[in-house]
């Protein structure tokens, strides 16, 4: 008897034997299995995959050609760089309808979908493209300038750092922690939602890439004083010095002022 | 059950003959005049008995507390020695990590650490010390009239009015006229440099802008000059006359002249002075709010409202930027342009109207 | 001394042992007499100070919200001065050197780098500006909570009406020197308050603009006021601000403190501990308490960030653009005032939009803050001294005054956090600030009546324990099946908490015409007391006297029988209840 049937009645055997059966059936359903349309290299084949991904996910708020519904406005012009910051950002598809599409994790399509849906918008007219990488990591930019543009443009919705901020009706500028250098490029270039369009000729590519210079120092969570406490100014400051700074206090006082045991 | 008892009613037995029941009421009688067995109000008990503490009755107890308070007291002292060390030795850019809270300056956490260690060692030790082994039994200290005795009252008044006799002021009014006159003068120059010499009078400055026909509107803070095909729908440009390059007071001119500039579709503008103070659909507002001065900077780009983030006074662009919500109550005054021969927008008037907050002679 | 107790101990008594001053006692008493003797032959200090060392404090722990402050006033003034070696109070401008990279070559003030540089380049200078700052914070926490304690408690009635009015300026005081000292660093949010600051001068009338150019020296923001503030935060208020607290801690100890009320504590005396050595202990330690409690927030929690900020500059701004803390009230009341109330007429524009929330609020409150302790002994006709502490629930309408005051100051500070709000529960700014401007007008009404029905319940609550006695959750079981609770008599000390108070009756009218017909000349003043007295005294709640607790005794059924004190002691309680057929636990225990 060998060593492996000598252990056939190990009680780690059935779960062993799973796990195996798990992993060959997985992995022949991922060699068999039909693949989802590949992103073709030429972009007319392109255009005509994101053609369909569009109107299987997006023309019930947009329209069957993107022409735009009451839901949802038209998206002639807003360029594949629009779609690659709503959809890469997971704001579209909008899971639910209200004022404003939130930035969610659930990204529903791969890279190569999202260059196909962007192709196929760009098709339609023409509009900002999907930026150059030499702006975007944010490598070189100034972060001092970067700051400078920011605070003029950007800080009075965002804040100064940019931790988000309230517009009228329950809309919002977002908080920008942790954002890929390309989709805030995209962002200043198609202006989503109520945001303005900032386009290379308001604010050219290389302020662009000093600008997401600026906001990826900031990710880097640098608080030289401690816990920054949001980053979101007086208002929590006052929260904290009234919550635990007189909590603190008075505990101290009782403390002082009860009889010893 | 109510104190009043009534829900039993009833008879109440009384005259007992021990204790203190010389007559007990029936709170439904209203007032009846005891015969004085009871007082009229509680009497105070006086202080409650003394409780000892652990310490005070116990001596391991005491050497504990004892070696408790010195224990702080030699946190104290380690804290100071951690300070002093951690200021020479702690360069001052080292970063730490610190969970929650990210990368801290690692000078500041040590040098704030080791001070409150030094700090609260001797605070916590001290009430540590008072509560444990000083005397806590209580001390009674007894209060006297803030008033002063009426002797002295009348010594006071005598004194004050035989002062006055006695400088003859009484018989001497023009002393006390003369005298009440000069005070109340006295302090006058001191107000009067100090109140005229703070600042210059304002005379027009509040009501103008740096802003000239010709001057041409340049990015803040890049200072480049925008053509008007630069500007497309839905941008906003933060803007400032070009030539504040050449002010002497730049923050000055900068608080009065900062200037939106935006696009829209010409149809989207329903007041026709705004459309024709504008270029093609991009108009020039002021940035400066009419409530209190604080730039308005948010625009939303869907609903062409401008929105102040200090008091959320709200400008409606398309009505000429009138109010449509908040404290604020003069829309924000609009820069005439256009193009000159090269494209780029320029100011074609000045402001006609005083930008910012109000003021009384604004009129 | 009637009240005193068995084993207390008067402080004349402690007096009464001082030594003769011709006894030296012993060569190490000699030293100290060596250095205290050489103060004393030039002063005579020792009477007084010996006297002092003695004197008597009552505890409480809210009597430490007013040391609180204190101590944090004083952390500001040792930070304080420790900044001003390395704060250049200069609007000029440079371009930033320091260690900052995010900031480098940037234009700035001299003022803004060099916070920056004690910020980052002073050893030490981040911790002792962040103390400062939080220390700030919590001084103004500690004011406001220390008055409202003053406020609940009536400790501002006479004798202490002089010192309310101290407190008062103190507060108010503390608000601009707090406002002078964020101003200084000129970042961008402290210069948008100081743009604010400008609109707000602008919208008084007729002195308006020249308010404004006079202030800041000529168009804003110019280059004085930086300078101007400086002065008034290191110089001017400091100045008055430790004079006027000085003579406030000198009315506390002349009219000594006073104490709530308690078993052997009267209006007569002052119980608790002497300064030497107890207090000087708890009140000296609990000095280093609040600073290490404050270092330590200094070294762990970042506060005012301005290099994040950046510089001042009239063009940028940041989405929740607040001022510190206790400015948010009156930011609030800008942020509900709607426009309407601006006009023009004759020529002129009156602001009233901005002139009410930002000119006349802050002296408005502190007007009726100051004038209340007037206001309450008018409505009493109370001359008495007052040195035994008011429960709050005894006083109900005062009680609801104050929460009722308390709920506008929240709606104001709601309101200035209205975006942060906005973003953070994910509701319409929009709707926050129609809501609050409504409950700006009901929500004071409703907190009114709402407090004084909870205090009028306390003190229900109050008797019915007093009267009762104190459930113990022994079920006693009768022979015929009934249940009943046994209660417990509150012993004579916990009782005394409960009873002592007095309630006040309205005033009443005296004839407004004498007998001749003639109308007395404060007829109407008259009446008017009258009408408020009774608006503050109609409803009322008299504690128990002796002759109820006896009657509830002795009507006291089976369902509450009050069982005879254990512990000995003097006692009202009616012991033998043996007419009672159903009181099968007659015996007792």
């Amino acid at each position: 008897m060998n060593a492996l049937a000598a252990r056939r009645r190990h009680p780690a055997a059935i779960a062993l034997l799973i796990l195996v059966g798990l992993l060959v059936t997985g992995a022949a359903y991922a060699a068999l299995a039909p693949k989802p349309a590949q992103a073709s290299t030429t972009s007319a084949a392109q255009a005509e995959e994101g053609k369909k991904l569009f109107q299987a996910n997006c023309s019930s708020c947009h329209g069957l050609n993107a022409e735009g519904t009451p839901d949802g406005p038209s998206l002639a012009g807003v360029g594949a760089a629009a779609v690659d910051f709503q959809v890469g950002t997971g704001r579209m598809p909008m899971a639910a309808p209200g004022v404003q599409a939130p930035r969610t994790e659930r990204i529903k399509f791969s890279d190569e979908e999202i260059a196909a849906m962007a192709a196929y918008v760009a098709s339609l007219a023409p509009g900002p493209a999907v930026p150059d990488e030499e702006y975007t990591s944010g490598e070189g930019g100034d972060v001092a300038k970067g700051g400078e543009l920011f605070r003029v443009n950007c800080a009075m919705c965002h804040n100064f750092a940019g931790s988000g901020g309230a517009l009228t009706r329950g809309k919002y500028a977002p908080p920008l922690r942790d954002i890929e250098g390309k989709h805030i490029y995209e962002a200043m270039a198609t202006g989503p939602q109520s945001m303005p369009v900032f386009n290379d000729t308001n604010i050219s590519p290389e302020s662009k890439r000093d600008v997401i210079a600026f906001l990826h120092s900031i990710d880097k969570q640098e608080n030289p004083g401690g816990l920054a406490l949001g980053n979101m100014g007086p208002v929590s400051e006052g929260l904290f010095i009234w919550v635990f700074g007189l909590g603190i206090m008075i505990g101290f006082a009782v403390w002082l002022g009860q009889k010893s045991a | 059950m109510n104190e009043h008892g009534t829900e039993h009613g009833g008879p109440v037995a009384d005259q007992r003959s021990e204790g203190y029941g010389s007559t007990a009421v029936r709170l439904d009688q209203g007032h009846v005049e005891g015969t004085g067995r009871l007082p009229a109000r509680f009497e105070n008990p006086g202080l409650p008995p003394h409780i000892p503490r652990a310490a005070d009755l116990d001596d391991a107890a005491a050497k504990r507390a004892e070696k408790q308070v010195a224990t702080m007291f030699g946190v104290s002292m380690l804290g100071t020695l951690v300070f002093i060390v951690a200021y020479f030795a702690i360069p001052m850019e080292t970063q730490v990590f610190m969970p929650g809270i990210g990368k801290a300056n690692l000078s500041n956490v040590v040098l704030g650490v080791s001070m409150a260690l030094g700090l609260l060692g001797i605070g916590v030790g001290a009430v540590h010390w008072a509560k444990t082994l000083m005397p806590d039994t209580e001390v009674v200290e007894e209060r006297h009239p803030m008033r002063s005795g009426d002797d002295a009252r009348r010594g006071f008044v005598k004194t004050l009015l035989t002062g006055g006799t006695e400088a003859q002021l009484d018989r001497r009014p023009l002393i006390k006229y003369s005298l009440g006159g000069a005070l109340g003068l006295f302090a006058l120059p001191m107000v009067l440099q100090v109140a005229g010499s703070l600042g210059p009078l304002p005379k027009d400055e509040l009501s103008k802008t740096m802003w000239k026909k010709g001057d041409r509107l340049v990015r803040d803070p890049e200072h480049t000059a925008i053509k008007a095909t630069d500007v497309t729908i839905g941008s906003v440009f933060h803007v400032l006359p070009e030539s504040i390059k050449e002010s002497e007071h730049i923050l000055e001119d900068k608080a009065k002249a900062a200037v939106l500039l935006l696009r829209l579709e010409p149809d989207d503008i329903k007041v026709a002075k705004a459309r024709d103070w504008g270029y093609e659909g991009i108009v020039a507002y002021s940035k400066i709010c009419t409530h209190v001065g604080c730039p308005v900077g948010l625009y939303e780009q869907q609903t062409h409202h401008l929105l102040c983030p200090c008091h959320q006074s709200t400008f409606d662009v398309t009505q000429d930027c009138k109010v449509i919500f908040g404290p604020a109550k003069r829309p924000l005054p609009q820069l005439k342009i256009t193009v000159d021969a090269e494209g780029y927008l320029v100011a074609d008037a000045p402001f006609r109207e005083a930008v910012g907050p109000s003021f009384w002679e604004r009129g | 001394m009637s009240t005193t107790a068995h084993n207390a101990t008067g402080a004349d008594r402690l007096r009464a042992n001082d030594p003769e001053p011709e006894a030296p006692v012993s060569p190490g008493l000699n030293k100290v007499g060596g250095v205290a003797g050489w103060v004393d032959d030039r002063t005579g200090a020792a009477k007084g100070v010996g006297y002092l060392m003695k004197k008597v404090f009552p505890d409480h722990w809210s009597f430490m919200l007013g040391e609180v402050a204190m101590y944090s006033m004083i952390i500001c003034l040792l930070t304080g001065a420790f900044l001003t070696f390395w704060f250049v109070p200069s609007a000029g401008h440079v371009a930033y050197e320091g260690s900052y990279l995010p900031l480098r070559g940037v234009m700035m003030s001299e003022a803004y780098a060099s916070t920056l540089d004690i910020s980052f380049d002073i050893r030490g200078g981040l911790i002792i500006r962040q103390i400062h700052h939080w220390a700030a914070l919590l001084f103004i926490v500690a004011i406001q909570v220390h008055m409202l304690r003053v406020f609940f408690t009536g400790a501002f009635r006479k004798p202490r009406e002089i010192n309310w009015l101290i407190g008062a300026q103190l507060s108010m005081l503390a608000l601009v020197e707090g406002f002078a000292g964020y101003s200084l660093p000129d970042d961008l949010l402290s210069g948008t308050g100081l743009r604010a600051a400008e609109g707000f001068m602008r919208s008084i009338p007729v002195l308006g603009s020249y308010v404004s150019f006079f202030v800041f020296d000529g168009p804003f923001p110019g280059e004085a006021i930086i300078p101007r503030l400086y002065s008034v935060h290191v110089l001017l208020l400091p100045a008055i601000l430790v004079g006027l607290f000085t003579a406030h801690i000198v009315l506390v100890a002349v009219q000594k403190h006073t104490q709530f009320p308690g078993p052997g504590r009267t209006n007569e005396n002052v119980v608790g501990y002497p300064v030497m050595p107890v207090y000087a202990a708890k009140a000296g330690g609990f000095f280093f308490i609040v600073f290490g409690v404050i270092a330590l927030m200094s070294a762990l929690v970042t506060i005012n960030p301005i290099w994040a900020y950046g510089p001042y500059d009239p063009s940028p701004v940041t989405a929740g653009s607040q001022p510190d803390w206790y400015m948010g009230f009156a930011d609030g009341a800008l942020r509900l005032l709607p426009g309407f109330l601006e006009f023009e007429a004759f020529g002129f524009t009156f602001s009233f939009n901005v002139m009410i929330g930002a000119i006349l609020l802050i002296p408005v409150m502190y007007g009726l803050i100051s004038i209340y302790p007037f206001v309450e002994e008018w409505v009493t006709g109370d001359k008495r001294e007052h040195h035994l502490l008011d429960r709050p629930r005894n006083n109900p309408t005062r009680t609801a005054i104050g929460m009722a005051a308390i709920s506008i100051y929240a709606v104001l500070m709601f309101a200035a956090g209205n975006d942060i709000m906005a973003i953070k529960l994910g509701l319409s700014i929009n709707d926050i600030t129609i809501f609050l401007r409504a409950a700006f007008f009901f929500a004071p009404p409703i907190v009114y009546w709402i407090t004084k029905r909870i205090c009028l319940s306390l003190q229900r609550r109050d008797r019915d324990l007093v009267l009762h006695g104190r459930e113990t959750g022994r079920i006693i079981r009768t022979a015929e099946g009934r249940f009943y609770e046994k209660h417990e008599a509150l012993d004579p000390y916990t009782r005394w908490n409960l009873v002592q108070h007095e309630q006040h009756q309205p005033l009443q009218l005296e004839a407004g015409t004498d007998q001749h017909g003639v109308a007395s000349p404060t007829a109407r003043m008259d009446r008017l007391r009258a009408k408020v007295s009774h608006f503050y005294f109609k409803d009322r709640v008299e504690p128990v006297s002796p002759a109820e607790l006896e009657a509830a005794h002795h009507d006291g059924h089976h369902m509450e029988e009050i069982e005879q004190q254990e512990r000995g002691g003097a006692t009202l309680v009616e012991v033998g209840s043996g007419d009672n057929p159903d009181a099968e636990h007659s015996s007792r225990h």
